[in-house]
């Protein structure tokens, strides 16, 4: 076992006096520079677009709820579709995680602050300007960018002015994001406390700084894409158009160089979250913290391998086919990898089930479905099959809902005592992740018969053959998005101070820098860095 | 109790059978909630679905095998039951495992599956070869050997707007139905040939094991050999548009004599319908055929009311621009396209006197009556513009 030692800062040594002063009212939120400031306004913003998003796809559910058109024309609903896919993506899970970023790095490293703060305050400050271009796009003429999340060209060639305002969002979020990824990785590389080594760092800023490579190394490339697509529609290039010489395939090979990394980045975070959960409700050290380790970097570094997975039916040579189609299935041994892992943590623990713990075990429980999907669709004939249907969109939701998103609820509710000093609701904890995973599966698991059924996604109509599935899936999609509200119930009561107050450390069984801090965590922590001593 | 549960179970039997009065399984098509891929009727399809049954088993046993493991320990290892936690972390042997183990179990999963994707690929020595083109949003079929050569046609969507819009119930075959399929011979290795005119499509038949994108300015090719004559249906599955649900595939896999019967068909019609574009016709013969014209290739976008969709389609009610202006530049709009829109080219899609005819339709309909200049325009103007 290890131990861990903190040179705790009596509350008024500070170097600075000022360096103390907690700026009031808006200026303490507009001109923020504090880490713990700036991840939680990344959090707020997240959730509410998590909201935005998920109304948009609950108007998706309604409309699908029947065969033909009841309520929103098929253009609207291409649309929803769309937007649902950008804000999702850009606006929700991407910023959830740089949030826990901003909170839990520098209390996990023992580090006072981001090294950039002020570049920190930037980078957040542009994610609204992108959500209101998003947003604001809905009310222009020809509505808002209506040609999929992906942008394929030519279609988003032919969109309105909605499109270049998506563009533009998209370079503000990628903008946001590279600053952030070069915050988080200078941060981690540089401003460690004394006696943590990279191997002895815990698995969440693993992960993190993974992922911050991953953006710097693919967000310039989406960047790339777009202004692309930008100066075909405007200023006469033709890189998309074969009349001038150009090919619409090159810009799925862009978009997916950027696109598989970006799965990712959405979930190696997660990785990270769970890697500190389940130890902490097993009180038992994760298994295979080295192994861990690795996997992620080979999961990182062969999602640069195997983009064109998303093109088989553009009619590849078979020799790509073939070299696309195992490089996927070999993605699936360190995720696996992860998995074992994560089991052999729980075997022979001492287990508890609080809400963090059962998030986490939903997440693997439902990640997994999501994973073995994933190998299904790396076969590439299996592929040609379900390509475009809503066995893609059941497999994908399983990853990023299941996946990204349980795990962003598993750690709130963990790291919830540390950020407001108050324990959250256990009971309505529970209530809220049994109804999210027992709605979660209403809605996702039916889209897996009618993909292979061949029900194409993104379609605002269908065959009658269809629709019970379909009204299934409806039914669900509103628990699940009505049982979110339980959430912000449970995170707000916790907030204004009802539940008992949190010890430093909460949970019996967690280790790590963060724990040593009081609860709620002092607006300044580890003005002088602490000393390290842990194993690992 | 009892009585509740046997409520229940009356609700639940008469919405099945009311379901079951409502729809049955679409030949060709998707089963009423199809839990699987279809069967399929090409070898290819055949090996794609025992592929996915393949992968369903070997992923349910590691599944099973994990999960098993992990229930056992949350069952078991928790500390409500007094368990002490052990403190292993490490063990070389396992971890390297679970390593190899996979790395041997994807190498058996890939066989297969790449003695597929070798057949797939394989569009050589066809019989026949048909070419497709992706349209906003139909397909046309143009046959480029064989005894149909020279045949094309476009493949409109069949199903009435009433049922789309809810005003008459939906059909068994709704939105999987057209009004001229592709037809192709039994047994035979049918190569199709695809490409598109606006945006990026894909070509669809689950029953053929079959999809592939059109792409724009580039052919690409497939290939399917079905061994069971019959209707197989499929829809477009790359997001092209509003009307992306709105561009089915129908396929017809008939015997031999069949075929040769429908190709003679085809050709002696398309002989009978060869018109003479030198031909003065009459305003009422136009206005009649261009309303035709516009219902199949116009009313997606420009509406049946000639409003089109503000800020997406023009409208072309009261349009100064082309409509009600001298012929030249509608007749250009119409043959060439709008770049960069979602305005087509119709130039290799309609003949000199439907083009004549919907550009004369649209020039007397709404209240575009007597307004513009030129009311009426003939074939031999659209062939001296083209």
């Amino acid at each position: 076992m290890s131990s861990v030692t903190v040179d705790h800062i009596p509350p008024h040594a500070g170097h600075d006096e000022h360096a103390h002063h907690v700026p009031r009212g808006w200026r303490r939120w507009v001109f923020a520079t504090n880490h713990k400031d700036i991840g939680t306004m990344y959090l707020i913003f997240s959730f509410c677009m998590l909201m935005e998003g998920g109304t948009l796809a609950l108007l998706l559910r309604t409309e699908l709820f029947e065969p033909g058109i009841q309520f929103f024309q098929p253009e609207l609903f291409n649309q929803f579709t769309t937007m649902h896919g950008l804000i999702m993506i850009f606006g929700a899970i991407m910023p959830a995680f740089v949030g826990f970023a901003n909170w839990m790095i520098p209390l996990q490293i023992g580090a006072s602050d981001m090294a950039f703060a002020r570049m920190n305050n930037f980078s957040f400050w542009l994610l609204p300007v992108g959500a209101i271009l998003l947003t604001a796009s809905f009310f222009v003429p020809g509505g808002a960018n209506a040609s999929g999340w992906t942008m394929y060209a030519p279609l988003s060639l032919q969109m309105g002015p909605g499109m270049d305002f998506a563009i533009f969002a998209v370079h503000i979020l990628g903008a946001s994001s590279i600053m952030g990824a070069i915050n988080i990785i200078v941060t981690i590389l540089n401003m460690r406390a004394p006696g943590m080594t990279l191997m002895k760092m815990p698995l969440f800023c693993w992960s993190w700084l993974v992922t911050a490579y991953l953006l710097l190394a693919v967000m310039p490339v989406l960047a790339a894409a777009v202004t692309m697509l930008l100066t075909d529609r405007h200023f006469g290039t033709h890189f998309f158009n074969a009349a001038g010489g150009g090919d619409p395939v090159l810009y799925q090979h862009v978009f997916w160089f950027f696109g598989h990394p970006e799965v990712y980045i959405m979930i190696l975070p997660a990785f990270g979250m769970v890697s500190q959960i389940v130890p902490t409700f097993a009180r038992k050290r994760l298994f295979g913290y080295a192994s861990m380790v690795y996997a992620i970097c080979a999961i990182a570094i062969l999602s640069f391998l195997v983009w064109a997975h998303h093109m088989f039916t553009t009619g590849m040579p078979v020799t790509a086919q073939l070299f696309f189609m195992y490089g996927t299935m070999l993605i699936s041994i360190p995720t696996g990898v992860k998995v074992f892992n994560w089991t052999a943590t729980m075997w022979r623990g001492s287990m508890t089930f609080e809400t963090p713990m059962l998030f986490a075990i939903g997440f693997i429980f439902v990640f997994t479905i999501g994973g073995f999907t994933g190998l299904v669709l790396a076969v590439a004939p299996i592929d040609i099959q379900v390509q475009d249907t809503y066995y893609v969109v059941a497999h994908f939701h399983y990853v990023l809902v299941a996946g990204s998103l349980f795990a962003l609820f598993g750690a709130t509710y963990y790291w919830l005592p540390k950020w407001c000093g108050h324990m959250y609701d256990e009971r309505l904890g529970k209530w809220h992740f049994w109804m999210t995973m027992i709605s979660f599966n209403i809605t996702f698991f039916p889209m897996h018969f009618l993909g292979l059924a061949g029900m194409p996604r993104r379609y605002a109509d269908y065959a009658a053959q269809f629709t019970d599935f379909h009204q299934i899936a409806t039914i669900g999609a509103f628990w699940f998005g009505l049982s979110q509200l339980l959430f912000a119930y449970i995170v707000i009561k916790a907030f204004r101070g009802h539940g008992a107050p949190a010890p430093a450390n909460p949970w019996e069984g967690a280790e790590g820098l963060e724990w040593t801090v009081p609860s709620p965590a002092p607006y300044h922590t580890f003005v002088t860095p602490p000393q390290y001593e842990a194993s690992h | 109790m009892k009585m509740v549960r046997g409520t229940l179970g009356m609700i639940a039997l008469s919405w099945m059978t009311v379901a079951q009065a409502r729809v049955q399984d679409m030949p060709g098509g998707p089963g009423v909630n199809q839990l699987n891929l279809h069967t399929g009727v090409t070898p290819i399809a055949r090996d794609i679905y025992s592929l996915h049954w393949m992968m369903l088993i070997i992923c349910t046993l590691i599944f099973i095998g994990v999960f098993g493991v992990m229930l056992y320990s949350i069952v078991r290892h928790r500390k409500d039951r007094g368990y002490k936690a052990a403190k292993f972390e490490e063990h070389l042997g396992l971890e390297l495992t679970w390593t190899v183990i996979p790395f041997l179990i994807i190498i058996g999963m890939a066989i297969p599956a790449t003695r597929t994707v070798v057949a797939m690929k394989d569009t050589t020595s066809a019989d026949l070869t048909i070419k497709a083109t992706g349209y906003q949003w139909k397909w046309g079929y143009e046959y480029l050997d064989g005894p149909a050569t020279g045949v094309h046609f476009l493949s409109n969507l069949a199903t009435p707007q009433d049922q789309i819009d809810g005003k008459a119930p939906v059909s068994n075959t709704y939105l999987m139905e057209v009004d001229q399929p592709m037809v192709v011979p039994v047994n035979q290795k049918v190569r199709v040939v695809l490409t598109a005119a606006d945006v990026i499509h894909a070509w669809m038949v689950p029953e053929l094991g079959v999809k592939q994108d059109a792409i724009p300015g580039f052919l690409r090719d497939t290939w399917f050999r079905a061994d069971k004559p019959g209707t197989y249906r499929g829809q477009c599955a790359e997001l092209c548009g509003k009307n992306h649900a709105y561009m089915p595939i129908v396929v017809e896999v008939k015997s031999q004599e069949d075929y040769a019967k429908w190709a003679a068909d085809q050709k002696a019609a398309m002989l009978a319908a060869t018109e003479d574009p030198n031909k003065t016709w009459s305003k009422d013969e136009l206005l009649a055929k261009g309303r035709q014209v516009f219902a199949t290739n116009c009313v997606a976008c420009h509406q049946a009311n000639g409003q089109g969709i503000p800020g997406t389609f023009p409208a072309l009610n009261g349009d100064t621009k082309f409509v009600l202006a001298p012929m030249q530049g509608q007749i250009e709009t119409v043959l060439n396209g709008h770049p960069g829109t979602a305005m087509a080219a119709f130039r290799d899609q309609l003949s000199d006197t439907q083009i004549a005819s919907v550009i004369t339709y649209t020039r007397n309909a709404w209240d575009n009556v007597g307004k513009g200049p030129d009311p009426v325009v003939q074939p031999s103007d659209v062939k001296a513009l083209r």
